[in-house]
């Protein structure tokens, strides 16, 4: 907090909804900008996807690789050393389009606060398979998060489904506990990056199940077995596993905007060329929310960035 | 009320199954991100209702009989024991509100 009270009904400059690098680099520029950006972490997600992951070897300026949830700490603390106010809460509502040009964003508490801009940054959620044991059977075989719950199936054999980067550094990093990891992917070949593919096909702990899908899950208390569908033959076949992590992509969070911010079919936050401003004077958006292409902690931090920039041009006006 | 206590595998028994009150156990680790989210979470809610609701925090890594006795493979794992019964199971961090949903039968409207 800085040398003021700010009680709620101030109108501030910026919020910033959302805690991964987009909302936290955004938070540093605005906060550098004496813009006093207040950040909604959200109650339970704060740090965002990053949280949840082990190293991470491609940000710039860690050569030897940084943890995921210590590169978070980082970029909080520099948020918060220029002014940032940070609040753990969760936003439930927003009112983006009052005739005065005030935003309002309601919290968990019901507490209103207003600004001139908004920037989202809510990001992205796991995708569900949609199988109806699915939820039954989670934190009971099914898991979402392979750095929390990986440490319970030593020596067993369990299941990543998946192809792409998470699938595959899951899978990688299971090995350190799991006596076997198939990677069920629904293609013929991985879409994760080069090294990782590389690391994967060398692990011999690893097994692939190529062009299949998980059509269903099995356990009556803990998950026993997952039948596969063959996705060219249509032939089914079963693969008894204790564990089953779930990494096939991830949805953006656009639940506060929908009907309101435009969104493309995917569902991500639509932007103006290669601006972070959406159809709403004075809400720009960055980081998985908006980006279904490159999805990376350095391309959110840089989209952070430029929605802070355009913030500041905007209220400059 | 004070913070909350550890449960071990050796006063498991004692701490949570033979008590008189509802227990609510966290089961957690050092490496789980939101196993730290949900903590300080967890000792505003002894805070406010600890009089009605025990709350122990029971380490999995260091505790692996009682980890593996309730079949905890997913953490955070809020289970709510009750005469030595686990009669509530909570996967997964979940914000204040949710929890507080969830817990309303052991804490009192």
């Amino acid at each position: 907090m800085t040398d003021q009270n700010s009680p709620a009904d101030d109108v501030r400059e910026v919020i910033i909804i959302g805690s991964g690098p987009a909302g936290y680099t955004a938070a540093v520029y605005a906060a550098r900008a004496s813009l006093r950006p207040l950040l909604f972490e959200g109650a339970i997600t704060a740090g965002g996807a990053l949280m949840t992951t082990t190293e991470v070897e491609n940000f710039p300026g860690f050569p030897t690789g940084i943890m995921g949830p210590d590169l978070m700490e980082a970029m909080r603390a520099q948020a918060e050393r220029f002014g940032t106010e940070l609040i753990t809460d969760d936003v439930v509502s927003v009112d983006l389009t009052a005739a005065d040009g005030i935003k309002t964003v309601v919290d968990g508490e019901g507490t209103a606060h207003r600004a001139r801009t908004v920037i989202l940054a809510m990001g992205s959620a796991y995708r569900q398979l949609g199988l109806p044991d699915e939820q039954r059977l989670s934190g009971h075989g099914v898991s979402w998060c392979a750095t929390c719950d990986g440490f319970f199936f030593r020596d067993q054999d369990i299941a990543v489904v998946g192809g792409g980067d998470s699938a595959v550094e899951e899978a990688t990093f299971l090995t350190k506990f799991a006596r076997t990891v198939t990677i069920v992917h629904r293609r013929d070949e991985l879409r994760a990056s080069k090294i990782m593919a590389d690391r994967a096909h060398s692990n011999d702990k690893i097994r692939f199940a190529w062009n299949s899908t998980v059509e269903a899950i099995h356990g009556a208390d803990k998950l026993t077995g997952i039948t596969l569908r063959d996705t060219v033959t249509g032939e089914t076949r079963e693969l008894p596993v204790t564990g089953l992590f779930i990494a096939i992509g991830h949805d953006p969070r656009n639940e506060l905007v929908k009907g309101v911010v435009d969104l493309d079919d995917a569902g991500y936050v639509v932007v103006q060329g290669r601006s972070t401003r959406t159809n709403i004077e004075g809400v720009f958006a960055c980081g998985d929310l908006v980006d279904h292409t490159y999805r990376q902690a350095i391309t959110a931090a840089g989209s952070g960035c430029a929605a802070a920039l355009d913030a500041e041009h905007y209220l400059a006006r | 009320m004070g913070a909350i206590s550890e449960t071990t595998d050796a006063t498991f028994e004692q701490d949570v199954l033979s008590s008189d009150k509802p227990v609510l156990v966290d089961f957690w680790a050092g490496w789980c991100v939101p196993c730290r989210q949900v903590a300080p979470i967890l000792e505003e809610i002894y805070a406010e209702h600890g009089e009605r609701l025990e709350i122990r925090k029971l380490d999995t890594d260091a505790n692996p009989a009682t980890t593996a006795r309730y079949g905890i493979t997913g953490i955070p794992t809020l289970n709510v024991y009750v005469g030595g019964e686990v009669v509530k199971t909570i996967v997964g961090a979940k914000p204040k509100r949710m929890l507080l949903k969830e817990l309303e039968d052991y804490i009192g409207a």
